[in-house]
């Protein structure tokens, strides 16, 4: 299993490298010299030659994306065309942003995903389980955007309960754990919740059923065990891909905020990445979808790796 | 088999056996139609879809307005208004005139994409699959670059990266299926691949090209299919969500994503009109989700 273990961390080194040379790539796969993400179109000549010198734009392309590489590892994800700040600067601000956003609404997901679909696979073929399918097909199936934009409509426009923008009172950014803050959060993580829900539940159901037709159950029940005995075998067998699920939903939902957090104008990458693709601002554009798709990748290995230690059944050489 | 001793058991066991060949030679195909036919929801979801298709196809024949021709003193009318009975847009436009034409887009860039991406992926999923070796090692770990990107992420990247426009935001829809496609493609036919009667149409002296053609697309096609259709609903709502985000299709066209981020503003002032748009992406994409489950478990495919 060690072995296994260090050849899955290995594996991820080509992959973190690969998905860097995508990211590298946007820049070339943008109508326009690339030279246009780093110096404004209406630059006098000369200037675009020195930059052009000084990016290295005039090596061949691997020579290129090494001096980017070498750039981005040591943190240099270049600067704002818009604002002129370093990409990194507004990017780490706005990825704790997103990253609480989507930790909070996979959590909400996981959790009402594990009670729809546990009840779903216990009580099969009942009321509750066509409820609880039907549940899940929605949330899978809805455009969560527009489900932001009904939320806002209900809870904020008719009923004035909770605010529809930002978070925090006046537009703040700096986040705190109290009231004023939270209630911001309620209609964000609620919309972006449904999809892992959806995912959770479906995937439960699933799982318990299945455990649940296995013959060690039924021994257990011949054995006279409690239901709430039983009940804890059932976790404990549905537990790692359970986990596993879930895991991989916070990554999407890291990209997928995208569209709510413009919604409701949540001050993370979705945002940053609006804007960015609003003013055609490339290093942007191109920092924030590394760095989203890094997490992704260290994500998928350390989901691996918890679901290789949690469950004995995988030995894998 | 239990031995025939008289001639009248041999008779009734031939009897059988020729009333089998009968069910069996109506086809795989009618089974499954027969087991759709007795799924409500699937022929609901069916019938649904259908009637969009019409609707969107005969617009022009249905449509009371022109899908353009906006005017100032009608804008955001409400709902139930006499003459424009979903109320009007920003611009004065009539919404459910918009809707209609808007249906054209958003189904064509939710299906097109899934098209494409069928044609190559299967390609590439069952020549990786059947042929192994270095070629497969080429192609699924280009496939895993792709995968380790979260599939909006990767659809917003490439289209921000090429800007605005239809043609870029298909493009960018259809790369971001093809490597979920090439994983069931390749999946399958390795499944496939290892039957019996693969070795036999080899040992008989078959080319790997006929091999391919006769006996493993015919057993790999469903399936791959079936996955594919329940990608429509998801590819329809990145598609429509490039669109609200200003990727996709540009203004003044119509398409429910984009309606449905030019009304966002109206939110305040007519706000049940500012849904609606959103309200047929939800119904589309949940009804080509129920489609692709239904079929799933008339073909009785595993997954």
């Amino acid at each position: 299993m060690i072995l296994y273990l260090l050849r899955r961390v290995l594996y991820a080194i080509p992959i973190a490298l690969a998905v860097g040379f995508v990211c590298f790539m946007l820049v070339q796969i943008a109508p326009g010299d690339p030279i246009n993400a780093i110096v404004p179109p209406d630059a006098p000549a000369d200037v675009v030659e020195q930059v052009k010198k000084d990016y290295g734009l005039d090596k061949p392309l691997p020579a290129q994306f090494g001096l980017w590489l070498y750039k981005v590892v040591q943190g240099d994800l270049g600067r704002s065309l818009a604002t002129g700040r370093p990409v990194w600067s507004d990017l780490s601000t706005a990825i704790g942003n997103t990253l609480m956003l989507a930790f909070c609404a996979s959590t909400l997901g996981f959790l009402l995903g594990c009670i729809l679909g546990g009840l779903a696979g216990t009580f099969r073929g009942s009321v509750l389980d066509r409820g609880a399918v039907g549940l899940a097909v929605a949330g899978v199936s809805v455009p969560h955007y527009w489900l932001g934009m009904v939320m806002v409509v209900i809870f904020s426009v008719q009923l004035n309960w909770l605010p529809a923008m930002g978070a925090g009172p006046g537009g703040s950014s700096d986040w705190a754990w109290d009231w004023d803050h939270v209630k911001h959060l309620v209609l964000p993580m609620v919309t972006l919740s449904v999809i892992p829900m959806g995912i959770v539940t479906r995937t439960v159901r699933g799982l318990v059923a299945e455990i649940m037709n296995q013959e060690f159950i039924t021994a257990l029940r011949g054995k006279g065990m409690t239901r709430g005995a039983i009940f804890l075998h059932v976790v404990k067998n549905a537990a790692p891909n359970a986990l596993a699920v879930m895991g991989l939903q916070l990554g999407y939902l890291m990209g997928g905020s995208i569209l709510v957090e413009t919604v409701f104008s949540w001050p993370g990458t979705g945002l940053l990445l609006n804007s960015a693709i609003f003013q055609r601002d490339l290093p942007v554009l191109q920092g924030t979808i590394l760095v989203l798709a890094m997490f992704f990748v260290a994500l998928n290995l350390i989901v691996d790796l918890m679901q290789t230690a949690l469950d004995p059944r995988i030995k894998r050489a | 088999m239990s031995t025939a001793t008289t001639p009248s058991a041999a008779e009734a066991e031939l009897a059988v056996q020729a009333r089998q060949a009968q069910a069996k030679s109506d086809g795989y195909w009618a089974g499954v139609w027969k087991r759709v036919r007795r799924d409500p929801v699937t022929i609901l979801c069916a019938s649904i879809l259908l009637l969009m298709l019409l609707a969107i196809v005969f617009a022009p024949l249905l449509a009371p307005h022109d899908p353009y021709q906006g005017s100032m003193i009608r804008r955001l009318r409400a709902i139930g208004t006499p003459n424009y009975p979903l109320g009007t847009d920003e611009l004065g436009r009539d919404i459910l005139t918009r809707l209609l034409y808007g249906g054209r887009l958003s189904w064509f860039m939710g299906i097109t994409p899934v098209v494409f991406a069928f044609i190559i992926g299967t390609t590439l999923g069952v020549t990786a699959g059947y042929v192994g070796g270095k070629v497969n090692m080429a192609i699924m770990r280009v496939t895993d670059v792709f995968y380790a990107f979260p599939s909006v992420l990767l659809a917003v990247a490439i289209s921000g990266a090429l800007g605005a426009g239809i043609f870029n935001a298909i493009l960018a829809l259809t790369l971001v299926f093809i490597p979920q496609i090439i994983r069931v493609a390749e999946s399958v036919t390795q499944g496939v691949r290892s039957l019996d009667f693969v070795d036999a149409a080899r040992a008989s002296g078959a080319s790997g090209f006929t091999i391919v053609r006769v006996h493993v697309l015919g057993n790999v096609l469903g399936p791959i299919f079936v996955y594919a259709t329940s990608l429509i609903s998801v590819c329809m709502i990145i598609a429509s969500g490039l669109s609200f985000l200003g990727l996709g299709t540009k203004p003044p066209e119509p398409e429910w994503g984009l309606m449905l981020n030019t009304l966002r503003t109206a939110i305040y002032v007519q706000p049940w009109v500012a849904v609606l748009p959103g309200a047929c992406i939800f119904v589309t994409s949940i009804c080509f989700n129920l489609l692709a489950d239904g079929l799933r478990q008339a073909m009785d495919v595993k997954g």
